[in-house]
C-alpha cells in the first residue's frame, strides 16, 4: 500500500489532496475567515515594510513610490535624534532586565515556601493585581505619587528627608522611574510560570533532603532553582533579546518638556516621527532596523545558551 | 543548655528549628513586598475621597471625606460617553473575538484538516512578525476604519495565541462524541455550535477574560485611529485629564498649582472608577489568567 503510495504519479496525489479537501469542504469554510484576516491584517502590513526603501508621501499609495533604496536607514545612522531614543531605551532596559528578571525568581521561591495557604493567595491576589491596570492609570497614579506633595516625598518627610521635588520633572531620574514602575507593575505577574513549574517538583527530592540535613537554603539551592532552570534560561533570552523594546503606552503617558530629553525612546521617537510628523518612510525604516537587530539578538542569546546548557535549547 | 545539647543531637529538630527563622524572615519580607504594592494603590483611593483642598501625602484613611470628586466626574456628559463606549468596545469586542478565534481553532484542532501545516505556519508567522505602527496605520487608513467605532473591533478579531489556546481545550473533547453526532446528521457547523462551544466553556471563558482586559485598558488604538472625541473610551479620557494637569505642573506657576489641586480630585477619581470593572472581575479573571496563561505558554 505504502509502495503503491509512493508510485502514484504526483497528479494523481494531487487529484486524491483536492479530494479529500472538498470532502472537508465545511471544515474549510469554517477556516477561511481566520485565513482572511491574517492576509489583510498581519501580512498586507508586512509588505507595507517596503515603504522603509521608498520614499513615500501622501499623495502615493505604497506600490507608486519610488524606491530610494538605503537612503533612509543611511540618514539613521546620522540621527543624533534617534541615537538618543537608542540610548534612553537601553539605558531603561539594562534596570528592567537585572530587577525584572531577578524579582520574580525570588519572589516565587518565597511564595513557594510559605506554609500557610490563605497567607500564599492574600500575597498572590495582590502582587498580581498592578499587571491589570493600564499604563494609563498606573501613570496617573505614579504622577500624583511623584509630585511635590505626593505619597513618596511625604513618606521621606517622615524619615527626616525634605527633597520636596516633583520627580517627574527631574530628567536624571527618568530612566529609575520608568523602569522601576514597570518592576513593581510586572514582578508578581512574572511568578506565574515559576510557580506553576515548581509545582511540578517532585516533593520526595526535598524529603529526601531534609532527610540528610540540608538546611532550607541548601534545599532551595539544589532542588528547586535547579527544578525551574529551564524557564529562568527562557525567561532571560526573552529579556536580553527583548532589551530594544520600549513601552509606547508608559512614555507617552509619564512624558513631558522636562524630562523628554531622557524619556524618549525607539518607540515613542517612531510615532513622533511617522504619527507627529508624517515622515511615513523613515519611521517604517527605524521600526524595521529595530525589529531586525531584536532577531538577532534573539538568536544569538538562544545560541550563547544552548552553549552553556549543554546544547539543550529551551526554545 | 539542655535544651541546646538535644538539638544539637537531634537534626531533624534542628532543621526544623531553622526553618522556623527562616519562615518568619520570609513572610515578613513578603508583607513588606505586597504592602509595597497596596499601600500606594490605597493612597489614592484614599485621595479620591478627600476634599479637593486636601494635600495628599502619606493619608490612610480620607481626609474630609467627600464624594465630590466623583459627582464632578460623573456630571460631565463627556464621562458618560466614555463609559459607554469603553462597556460597548470591551462587550461587543469580547464576544467577537472569542467567537471569531473559536470558528479557526475548531477545524485547526483536527490533525487530517487539509492545509492544516500551511495555515498553522501561517498563524505563527503572525506571532513573530509584524508590520508595525506605520505599515499598520496605512492600511487601517485604507480599510475606511479611521474614526470608526470598529476599528476597535476588526482588528483585534484574531489572535493566534488565542487559538493555539482553545485548540487545546478542543482537543480533549471526546471524538466519539461528535462522530456519534455527525451519523446522526449533524453538519461541522452544527456540531460546532451545539457539541464544541457549550462543552469549552472554560476555554472560552479564558480567552474572552484576556480579551476583555485588554479592550478595557486598550489607549493605543484610539491614539493611533480615533479623533473624534465621542469616541472616546475611558482610558483616552483619563489620558486626556492626566495630560492637562501635566501640562499645568510643568509651567510650575502658582495659577498652575492651584489648577493642579482642583484637577487632583477629578484626576484621581477618573482612574479609580476605570479600575473598578477590573476589580470586580478580578476574582474569576485570576482564576482563569493564571490556568490560562500556563495553557498558552506551555503548550505553544
Amino acid at each position: 500500500m505504502a509502495v503503491a503510495e509512493q508510485r502514484a504519479s504526483l497528479g494523481v496525489r494531487f487529484a486524491r489532496w483536492w479530494q479529500g479537501f472538498f470532502y472537508q469542504w465545511q471544515l474549510q469554510i469554517m477556516v477561511l475567515p481566520g485565513i482572511i484576516f491574517m492576509i489583510i491584517f498581519n501580512y498586507i502590513p508586512i509588505y507595507g515594510l517596503v515603504l522603509a526603501f521608498k520614499n513615500y508621501t501622501v499623495v502615493d499609495t505604497i506600490g507608486d513610490a519610488p524606491w530610494i533604496g538605503l537612503d533612509n536607514f543611511k540618514i539613521i545612522l546620522g540621527d543624533s535624534y534617534f541615537w538618543d531614543s537608542v540610548v534612553n531605551t537601553l539605558g531603561i532596559s539594562v534596570i528592567k532586565l537585572v530587577l525584572g528578571f531577578i524579582l520574580p525568581i525570588i519572589l516565587a521561591v518565597m511564595i513557594y515556601e510559605v506554609p500557610w495557604k490563605p497567607f500564599k493567595k492574600i500575597v498572590q491576589t495582590i502582587t498580581y493585581l498592578p499587571h491589570f491596570f493600564s499604563w494609563i492609570i498606573l501613570g496617573g497614579m505614579l504622577i500624583s505619587w511623584l509630585s511635590s506633595n505626593g505619597l513618596l516625598n511625604s513618606t521621606l518627610h517622615v524619615f527626616g528627608i525634605d527633597a520636596g521635588a516633583n520627580y517627574l520633572l527631574d530628567a536624571d531620574k527618568y530612566w529609575g522611574i520608568a523602569s522601576l514602575s514597570d518592576v513593581w507593575k510586572e514582578a508578581g505577574w512574572g511568578t506565574i510560570l515559576y510557580l506553576a513549574t515548581m509545582a511540578g517538583i517532585d516533593q520526595s527530592l526535598y524529603e529526601a533532603a531534609e532527610l540528610d540535613g540540608a538546611s532550607k537554603i541548601k534545599r532551595i539551592w539544589h532542588i528547586t532553582l535547579p527544578g525551574i532552570s529551564n524557564m529562568i534560561t527562557l525567561n532571560l533570552i526573552l529579556s536580553v533579546s527583548g532589551i530594544l523594546n520600549s513601552n509606547l503606552d508608559q512614555t507617552l503617558v509619564l512624558m513631558n518638556s522636562q524630562n523628554q530629553s531622557k524619556a524618549e525612546v525607539i518607540n515613542s521617537y517612531v510615532y513622533r516621527m511617522g504619527m507627529t510628523q508624517g515622515d511615513f518612510s523613515y519611521a517604517t525604516a527605524v521600526g524595521l532596523g529595530i525589529s531586525i537587530i531584536s532577531a538577532i539578538l534573539l538568536v544569538v542569546t538562544n545560541a550563547v545558551t544552548k552553549k552553556i546548557n549543554d546544547n539543550q535549547s529551551v526554545l | 543548655m539542655v535544651q541546646d545539647k538535644s538539638l544539637a543531637l537531634d537534626p531533624k529538630r534542628r532543621i526544623r528549628h531553622s526553618s522556623r527563622a527562616f519562615d518568619v524572615v520570609n513572610c515578613t519580607l513578603l508583607v513588606i513586598f505586597t504592602l509595597l504594592i497596596a499601600v500606594p494603590v490605597w493612597n489614592i483611593v484614599v485621595a479620591s475621597f478627600s476634599a479637593s483642598g486636601s494635600t495628599g501625602g502619606l493619608a490612610l484613611v480620607p481626609d474630609k471625606f467627600t464624594l465630590d470628586n466623583y459627582k464632578a466626574v460623573f456630571t460631565d456628559g463627556g464621562m458618560w460617553n466614555a463609559l459607554l463606549i469603553s462597556v460597548a468596545k470591551t462587550a461587543v469586542g469580547v464576544v467577537a473575538h472569542t467567537l471569531f478565534c473559536a470558528l479557526f481553532a475548531y477545524p485547526m484542532s483536527k490533525a487530517y484538516l487539509k492545509g492544516r501545516k500551511l495555515y498553522s505556519a501561517m498563524g505563527i508567522i503572525t506571532m513573530f512578525f509584524g508590520g508595525g505602527m506605520i505599515p499598520t496605520f496605512l492600511l487601517i487608513k485604507s480599510l475606511g476604519l479611521l474614526d470608526t467605532f470598529w476599528v476597535y473591533i476588526i482588528p483585534a478579531l484574531f489572535s493566534y495565541y488565542d487559538v493555539i489556546i482553545l485548540m487545546n481545550f478542543f482537543r480533549q473533547i471526546p471524538e466519539s462524541l461528535i462522530e456519534s453526532a455527525k451519523i446522526d446528521g449533524a453538519s461541522e457547523w452544527r456540531v460546532f455550535s451545539s457539541i464544541i462551544l457549550p462543552l469549552s466553556m472554560p476555554g472560552l471563558a479564558t480567552i474572552g477574560l484576556f480579551h476583555g482586559v485588554a479592550q478595557w485598558n486598550d489607549f493605543m488604538t484610539t491614539k493611533l485611529y480615533v479623533n473624534n472625541e465621542q469616541l472616546y473610551p475611558l482610558q483616552m479620557r483619563l489620558y486626556n485629564i492626566i495630560m492637562q494637569s501635566q501640562a499645568a505642573s510643568e509651567n510650575g506657576n502658582m495659577a498652575s498649582a492651584v489648577l493642579d489641586t482642583t484637577t487632583r480630585g477629578v484626576r484621581l477619581s477618573t482612574i479609580i472608577i476605570t479600575i473598578v470593572p477590573i476589580l470586580v472581575l478580578y476574582p474569576l479573571v485570576q482564576r482563569y489568567f493564571v490556568g490560562g496563561t500556563m495553557l498558552g505558554a506551555v503548550k505553544g
